[in-house]
This record gives C-alpha cells, structure tokens and sequence, in this order.
C-alpha cells in the first residue's frame, strides 16, 4: 500500500516488521463503486442466467414441494414412505440436511465476527440468506409429517382442550424450541444487518413504489452515529447470542438421534460431530451460491480468491472432523466389544447400503483433502467440484445415519430394504427448487454484499488514517490501518 | 407558501478522518442536539462524540433473565406440578431439571434476541416514515459516500450565525439549513 509507506521510521527504534495484510476490496475501489456495484445488481435488469435458473426453480418449487405436499396432506402422510420400520426415512435426512446447510451462515455472520475476521463481510449476508431459506427448507419436514397441518399448533406449549402438556424432557420437543429460535434469531440477526443497506437502495430509489417499500422496511435509518452506535452494540449481542445457538441447534438435532438407545446413534460424539458436519455442509453450500453470484455479477473486487481460500480452508479442517468422527464411531463399535454397535456398524460397511457409506466417505472425507494443495483451492472448477461433492456428501452420511440403522431391529421382519417414495423423491427436490428459488429472489430484490460493512474495511475508513505521519510508530511496520482501532 | 421551521444546520465532511476531528470540535464547542451521519459505523467517534455506552446490553440481560424464568416456571409447572409423567424413566419432580436445560437456554437466547431487536429500535427512535433531514437533497448521500454533521435547532446553545462559523472552522462544506414544513 502506498500510504504506508510514507512513514518516516525513527532510526534509533528497532523495526519490528508486522505482516501486512492482504486488501478485502481489491483495486482501490471508492464507497460510491461499491454502492453502485452491489445496489446496480437488484436496481438493473437481471441477467438472461438469472431468468435461465429461476423459471426451472419455480417450476420444480411449485411441482415439488407444492403437489408433494399437497398430495401428502390430501391423502396422509403414508405417501412418504415411512409405514415401514424406517419411520422416519428421507424426512429426516432432509430435514437435518437443511439445517445443517444454515449453520454456516450463522458462523460466518457470528462467530467470525466476534473473532473480528473482516473478510467475513464480502460474504456475511448471502450466507445469511442461505441459512434463512436453509431453515425455511427444513421446517416443511417436522411441519407436515404431523399430517394433519392445522393441528400443528399442538407442538407448542400453550394449553390445550385436551389438558394435557408437551413432554419437555423429550428431545423432540428441544427440536421444537431450538429450531424455531434458530430460525427467530437468524432472521433478526440478517435484518437488522440489512437495515442500513436497505436505506442505501432507498436514498437511491426515485419517489414510488419502490421508494416507499424500501423506505418503510429500512425504518428510517439516516446513518447517525447515535444510531450506529446501539445499532452496533445491538449486533455484537446478536453475534453473541448465534454464536452457542449455532452450536446448540445441531447438537439438539443430534440430541433426537444420541438419547434414544438404538445402536449407532447412543454416541457421546454425535453433537460435535453434527456441529462440524453441519458448518461443512453450509460452507460448501455457500461456496456452490457465491461462486456464480460473483461471476454473473462481477463482483471479483469484494469476493476475492482470498475470501475463497479461506473458505476453502475452513472446508479442509471441518472436514476432516468429520472424517474422524466417521472413524471414532468405527473404531468405538470395534473397541468398546459392544455387540450390536459392532453388528450396526457392520451393516453399515456391509450391508445392502454399503454405496451410501462409500458416497459419505468419497464426497466428506476424501474429496476436501484436495484442499491441502494451493492450485486446488485457487482453481475455481476444482472448488466449486469439491463443493458438489461435499453437498451430496452431507445429505448421504445423514442418509446413512438414519437409513442404515432404523430399518434393521432385531427381528428379521423388520430387515425390508428401505426405499423413498416417489413423493418423498418430488418433495425433496421441490425443496431444492424452492431454495435456489427463494436465494434468486434474494439476489433480485435485496442487497447480496453488506454494504455498510465492506466500506468499513477500506483503510481510509479508519477516523485516524489522516494521522498515520502523526502517531509514533515505536519503530513498527504498520498493519492494515482499518485494524487501528480495534488493537487499542 | 406552507410556513416552514428551521431543523438545524448541516455541513458536509470529506472523509471520516475530517468527520472525527470536527465532531470533537463540536463537542468541544458544548453542543448536545446534533449528530454525526455516516454511510458506515467509525469506530472511536462515540468518544469523539463525547455519547455515552449504549445501555442495550442491560435491557438485553433483563430480556434474557424473564426467558431463563419463563423455561423454568413453564417446563416446572407443566411436567411436575400440573401434569406429571414418567416418560423415558425421566422422573416427574425436581431432579428433571436436566432434561430442562435445552428449553432454559432457547428460551433465554429467543427473550433475548426480542429484546435485542425491540431495544434497539427503541433507543434509535425508529421506525419512523420521515425525518426532517431527508428534506435535504445532499442528505441521500450518507448512506453512499457522505459524511455529515447536523445540528439541530432545539439545541441550546444553536444560533444561526455562530453554529455556521463552528461548521466552517470545522472544515464542513456545502453547508445548509435544513427546513421541515410545518405540521
């Protein structure tokens, strides 16, 4: 950077080099760029891809979640092919897929900002979106296995005719309490984040339609310091609050699996191994969105190849997590002499789903360590492969979790191989659909980056960058100066 | 002509380095009705600014204690008092507090959250449809790349002539009345 190296170091002072850091906005972008670049994309037409993707989402959204279950609530919920001893089969596997799909979101937007990692703000707020669409996805699973829709009120606890109360002590009703406050929480926390944003698409927007709608969901944001202020304060407590409800939502989803006495799932590991399976799943998730977003929409400038290779990174660690946590099951079932563990695990391994098991290990365990490579992570081909593999990888090892261990009791008629129903497929698909459906919408009417946070980051952000000649820099080489304030 | 009455004066700044060395000049001048607007949060201009720490993170622990006691009276009352059960050999007296930790902390993260949210608006004075600066035309530009100072009219120490010399002195430019139209 060329403003460092105007100081002048004293020569009597040892200098202490500090590493200097990479740019998060590359080209010496202005605020006006950034503003025209990210408000141009919801404020111009969309591009001929845009409409390619959206026409065929809606259509499998509409076809899939729309007829499947509307077929299911109009005959019962037997159309899913759970009258079998897998009760619970794709549901399930859906369901926890999806929820899992959301946790990256939070993490970006959580806990790397209350570890102060910067980078996180070209990506915080499609990843946001992610984990809201994500949860919307999941909840149609618990939502209509019920069958009956319009008696799903009867999950929460309020008194009812019937006298009788919810079981708290059952981790199917913590599901109830952890997902919705995940998805409560999720939505205030990518809200609030979008409010000053929303103000910038108003300030811009000529008087009509458009101006009001944005106006009346930007709530009159002006900008002011007295605002930014609490406002501040106000997202670091969200942070705060995601960041153990992150953490809490999939080991309560993993609770419904550990404390019930079916062999292969009475595990102590499975929280944090559903905790670094789900933040994997996501942040292949969000790789798979935003590396499209940002070649349709030119956005080389805010999500650079190093926000890429961190996530990239963060990809590699969680999944080998995961893929110890695969082997600590296997290595458990052998070594604790537990009969039927080691008879689950077989199956597992051996049985008639053994392809589900190599598909889990493939995609999850072997594919992310393509990772250790640097020409792995900066070709985008290969990431955005690995990030395929890893998407299917996630939804196979909730699919071996769940299929390889219900369907198979201890009587052998229960052993029926455990095959989806076609409405099962529809639905599933359908959700993807109506994920890519409602994350195009996203793109199309709301702003894709934070805007407010990625000025932030620019070095001449800083309140002190002025003063650089001025502070003595006891010898130093300066870091990045919008790091200033932070270190005092 | 509708009458009209005096908002306040805004100055533009050029950078955030400018806005924080005027804002400390306006404090110093004893001002306390104004604000500095910019399109992204300068950290350290609250100091500049002379404000104090927001009190958002004492509501939010009032909200987040109602929640922890709400789970503890309703997962109590319910599974103890009105409607004991022995399910999953988990028994129906004091010694399930356990199996009500999960409930305990969602509903404290959900109070909370709630609280965050409703706090804040609060404390920021919104939602609001209107604000007599949005009558400015330049004033569009702090949520883009402008840096502004206003200050109002009901400040006591507001004059027309001195309050422009402080902008001035401050380096602010493009310096403005704001008029609202009278209500």
């Amino acid at each position: 950077m060329s403003h460092e190296t105007t100081i002048q170091k004293d020569p009597n002072k040892p200098v202490i080099p500090v590493m200097e850091r990479e740019q998060l906005v590359l080209n010496n972008r202005s605020y006006n760029w950034i503003t025209e670049r990210i408000c141009g994309i919801l404020e111009n037409k969309q591009p001929a891809i845009w409409w390619m993707l959206f026409i065929p989402s809606v259509l499998i959204a509409i076809i899939g979640v729309g007829g499947g279950l509307f077929y299911l609530v109009s005959t019962g919920v037997g159309v899913w092919g759970n009258n079998n001893r897998a009760m619970w089969g794709w549901p399930i596997v859906n369901f926890v897929f999806w929820i899992g799909i959301g946790h990256a979101g939070t993490l970006i937007s959580a806990i790397l900002f209350l570890t102060r990692q910067n980078w996180r703000t070209s990506i915080n707020r499609a990843a946001e979106a992610m984990t809201i669409f994500a949860v919307c996805c999941a909840g149609i699973y618990p939502m209509f296995h019920v069958g009956r829709l319009w008696m799903v009120w009867f999950l929460a606890p309020i008194p009812n005719a019937n006298a009788i109360w919810q079981n708290f002590k059952s981790p199917l009703l913590w599901d109830v309490f952890a997902v919705s406050t995940y998805f409560t929480i999720s939505l205030i926390f990518w809200y609030l984040g979008m409010v000053p944003d929303l103000a910038t698409i108003r300030d811009r927007a000529k008087p009509g339609l458009r101006k009001l709608l944005y106006g009346i969901f930007s709530l009159g944001w002006r900008g002011g310091n007295r605002q930014w202020s609490h406002y501040e304060v106000a997202y670091l407590l969200l942070a705060a609050l995601s960041t153990p409800l992150v953490l809490s939502v999939h080991s309560i989803v993993s609770f419904d699996f550990a404390t019930s006495v079916v062999p292969g799932w009475h595990t102590t590991i499975f929280p944090p191994y559903f905790v670094a399976g789900a933040v994997f799943g996501g942040f292949a998730m969000v790789l798979t969105i935003m590396i499209p977003a940002r070649y349709i929409y030119g956005l080389h400038d805010m999500i650079t190849m190093k926000h890429i290779e961190n996530m990239s990174k963060i990809i590699l660690l969680t999944g080998t997590i995961v893929g110890y946590a695969y082997l600590m099951e296997l290595f458990v079932a052998f070594y604790s002499g537990a009969k039927y563990e080691g008879a689950a695990f077989y199956f597992r391994l051996a049985g008639p789903y053994w392809w589900s098991y190599i598909a889990m290990m493939g995609c999850n365990v072997i594919a992310p360590q393509l990772f250790w490579f640097k020409f792995c992570r900066e070709n985008l081909w290969v990431v955005m492969g690995v990030c395929m593999a890893v998407n299917a990888g996630m939804w196979f090892e909730r699919f071996v979790i769940i299929v390889t261990t219900l369907p198979r009791m201890w009587l052998p008629g229960d052993w029926k191989y455990y095959n989806p129903s076609w409405v099962d497929i529809m639905t599933y698909v359908g959700t993807i659909g109506m994920f890519l459906t409602l994350f195009l919408l996203f793109l199309k009417f709301l702003p894709c980056i934070n805007i407010a946070e990625v000025k932030w980051t620019l070095p001449k952000s800083d309140p002190h960058f002025d003063d650089k000649e001025a502070i003595d820099d006891q010898g130093t080489e300066a870091v990045a100066p919008y790091q200033h304030e932070l270190q005092n | 002509m509708t009458p009209k009455r005096v908002y306040g004066y805004l100055a533009e700044f050029e950078s955030a380095s400018a806005l924080y060395k005027a804002a400390e000049k306006v404090r110093d001048a004893g001002h306390k009705k104004w604000d500095c607007y910019s399109p992204y949060p300068i950290h350290g201009l609250d100091k500049a600014m002379g404000m104090k720490k927001s009190i958002l993170p004492w509501l939010v622990f009032c909200g987040g204690s109602l929640g922890f006691l709400t789970a503890i009276t309703l997962a109590y009352t319910t599974q103890v008092v009105i409607y004991p059960t022995v399910v999953q050999a988990k028994p129906a007296n004091i010694f399930t507090t356990a199996a009500f930790f999960p409930i305990m902390f969602e509903l404290t993260v959900l109070l909370s959250g709630f609280t965050t949210l409703f706090g804040l608006l609060a404390l920021m004075g919104l939602p609001r449809l209107n604000h007599p600066l949005f009558e400015s035309e330049q004033f569009a530009r702090a949520t883009d790349d402008g840096f502004f100072i206003a200050i109002e009219a009901r400040d006591p120490r507001f004059s027309s002539e001195e309050t422009k010399t402080l902008l001035e002195d401050a380096g602010g430019s493009n310096i403005e009345l704001v008029e609202e139209p009278e209500a």
